[in-house]
């Protein structure tokens, strides 16, 4: 049984339909990319899957882990195993990046019928999962992205991912906002996190992230529908000729041409 | 004061009291919050002032100096009743660094508990004032306080009046040259609550006014403000935070007076609240009188909601959403907390908050 079902889903924000019908299955141990150029609706399909309430599923459904994705609160479904990282992480003064994820850990594991971790255990694990970020110990301490660079929220991001170790990922324009080095180094903690109990979607403008995160499959998105799909190499050819290779223009664009 | 002095005092604050009447919302200063409630308590048992002022002979060129009564009924009527005063004298020069504890547990259907804090050039100190009690009453309190010349003054008044309570707290605060000060109130309790924090700085006076008040249910909290910049180089810091909830309802009026004389003056007020239900309601009000041209004075109030955005990021960690909108209301507390320099306050209305907003989102 595959992990995540999609079947002609389509949702609105507003009066605007943004998905038109995506059909998308990711079993266990798969890496999808997903691609496309602004306004294709890459971000509004990685929310949707999250649950953000701002965007109306108007058709389709979604079977996760053979259940009504679409059914769950957003929190319900990060305790069965779902984890989104934030093309713009959220800045939350006043909570410490420790609190919270401590307080996310535990409803996760509460949800999984497994015991809290005391503040003991749980440092150790937080520790442990810094080194693969090469994160500062220090931002522990901060408040939940606040005053953050871009580089270290999608850090923290990763982070946060390395501990909570959802069965599905799903990374919004992770690599937007990092140099070459912090790119590197959050493919590294995302590589770490590959494993046959797990899948990914990572959803990206640039082909430059999937040098680092060489997917199994890559799915371009354009106006609301996936209008190709293939493998690895299919990257590499959006590389080459651009969308417009694939007869796609920019929505952006195509807009300020009207 | 002789005796005789000490009942012309009580006297003629009575009598005072007589003739202002208890404000109505006809009074600009009272328009949002209606004290007919106090009134009728009172009113039943009013009689005129007939007991000693207990006042030490050195604390009298002090007492009721400050804290003017001609044109406040309720400041006239703790003049002329209250029982005993809590007395605080910090000589010159010298340093308490343990925070001074005043705690006013109410002790019958009407007290007016009044506070005189003379602190000596030079000198520091902390004072902690805590209001708490049980079932209905009124408690009706005045404080004054003397900071001389360079002395380091932080005030803490921390409102934990019972959910029937009426409370009226009235502090002057007069500040020496170069004195640093700081008052932090913090409304909790009661069912009609006012607030009054009135301090005159004189030149290079550096003053800091910290608030947050929390209202639920049908509680109804006013906090009046009043920061006179009397002289030159003046500073003044405030920051009042609100978070109201059910049909309950608050006030915030900041008033911001630089007189003439007092050039070079920098001054920063704000105001933020944060509004969870429908049917809460804030007015909030700044009242800037400027008669200087030199000087700085910026003022901003805000009333929002829970940022949505940030409840959907706890939730899509896993947190539901009861304990997100707890955290974030608790996260909207904190930075004035985090002022907070007395650790022992600091923790136990960290768990004092924490309670509240868990307990009210479960």
């Amino acid at each position: 049984m595959a992990l995540l079902e999609i079947k002609d889903l389509h949702a609105t924000v507003g009066d605007r339909e943004i998905l038109k019908g995506i059909d998308l299955t990711v079993n266990s141990g798969e890496v999808h990319a997903i691609m496309g150029p602004n306004g294709s609706g890459k971000s509004t399909l990685a929310q949707v899957l999250a649950g953000r309430e701002l965007y109306v599923v108007t058709g389709g459904q979604v079977i996760y882990d053979g259940k009504d994705l679409l059914a769950m609160s957003p929190e319900d479904r990060a305790r069965e195993g779902i984890f989104l990282a934030f093309q713009y992480p959220v800045e939350i003064p006043g909570v410490s990046n420790m609190y919270f994820l401590k307080a996310a850990l535990n409803a996760i594991r509460k949800h999984r019928g497994l015991e809290e971790l005391d503040a003991m255990d749980f440092l150790a694990l937080v520790k442990d999962r810094m080194k693969l970020l090469e994160m500062d110990q220090a931002l522990l301490n901060r408040a939940v992205n606040a005053g953050f660079s871009g580089g270290e929220k999608k850090r923290n991001e990763i982070f946060q991912m390395a501990v909570l170790e959802p069965k599905l990922a799903i990374l919004d324009e992770t690599d937007s906002g990092l140099d070459i080095d912090a790119l590197r180094t959050v493919a590294a903690g995302v590589n770490a996190l590959r494993s046959p109990e797990r899948a990914m979607i990572v959803v990206t403008h640039y082909q430059r992230l999937l040098n680092y995160i060489v997917p199994d499959y890559v799915h371009v998105l354009a106006e609301g529908r996936i209008v190709k799909s293939g493998g690895k190499e299919l990257a590499l050819e959006l590389e080459e000729s651009g969308y417009a290779g694939l007869g796609i223009e920019d929505q952006e664009e195509a807009v300020g041409k009207v | 004061m002789t005796p005789v002095a000490e009942q012309g005092l009580r006297e003629t604050a009575f009598q005072r009291f007589l003739e202002l009447g208890f404000p109505t919302t006809h009074d600009e200063d009272w328009r949002f919050t209606n004290v007919a409630p106090i009134a009728r308590l009172v009113g039943h048992a009013l009689a005129c002032p007939s007991h000693a002022l207990n006042c030490p002979p050195e604390a009298q060129q002090y007492l009721s100096k400050y804290a003017p009564f001609t044109n406040h009924a309720f400041v006239a009527l703790n003049t002329a009743f209250f029982q005993n005063l809590t007395y605080i004298h910090i000589p010159r020069g010298q340093i308490v660094g343990e925070p001074i504890q005043i705690a006013y547990d109410s002790p019958s259907a009407i007290s007016h508990p009044r506070t005189l804090i003379v602190v000596g050039p030079d000198a520091h100190c902390t004072i902690v004032e805590t209001y708490s009690g049980t079932g209905a009453y009124f408690t009706n309190a005045v404080t004054e306080i003397v900071a001389g010349s360079g002395s380091v003054v932080d005030h803490y008044k921390v409102q934990l009046e019972s959910p029937a309570a009426f409370h009226v707290g009235v502090m002057f605060a007069s500040l020496g040259r170069s004195a640093n000060f700081s008052a932090t109130s913090i409304s909790l309790g009661g069912a009609l609550v006012r607030n009054e924090v009135s301090a005159v700085l004189s030149e290079g006076t550096d003053a800091t006014l910290n608030g947050l008040y929390l209202v639920n249910g049908a509680q109804h909290v006013d906090n009046h403000t009043s920061i006179d910049h009397a002289k030159p180089h003046g500073t003044s810091h405030e920051l009042y935070k609100g978070i109201l909830d059910g049909q309950a309802s608050a006030v915030f009026n900041g008033r911001i007076i630089v007189r003439k004389d007092a050039q070079k003056t920098d001054s920063k007020q704000t105001n933020k609240n944060l509004v969870l239900s429908d049917e809460a309601v804030i007015d909030t009000k700044p009242e800037l009188q400027i008669f200087a041209d030199d000087v700085r004075c910026t003022h901003g109030a805000t009333i929002g909601q829970l940022d949505a955005e940030s409840m959907f990021y706890l939730q899509s960690r896993g947190i539901g959403k009861q304990d997100a909108r707890s955290l974030l209301t608790y996260a909207f507390a904190q930075d004035i907390i985090d002022r907070i320099k007395v650790q022992s306050l600091k923790d136990s209305l960290e768990r004092i908050l924490f309670e509240k907003f868990h307990e009210r989102a479960h």
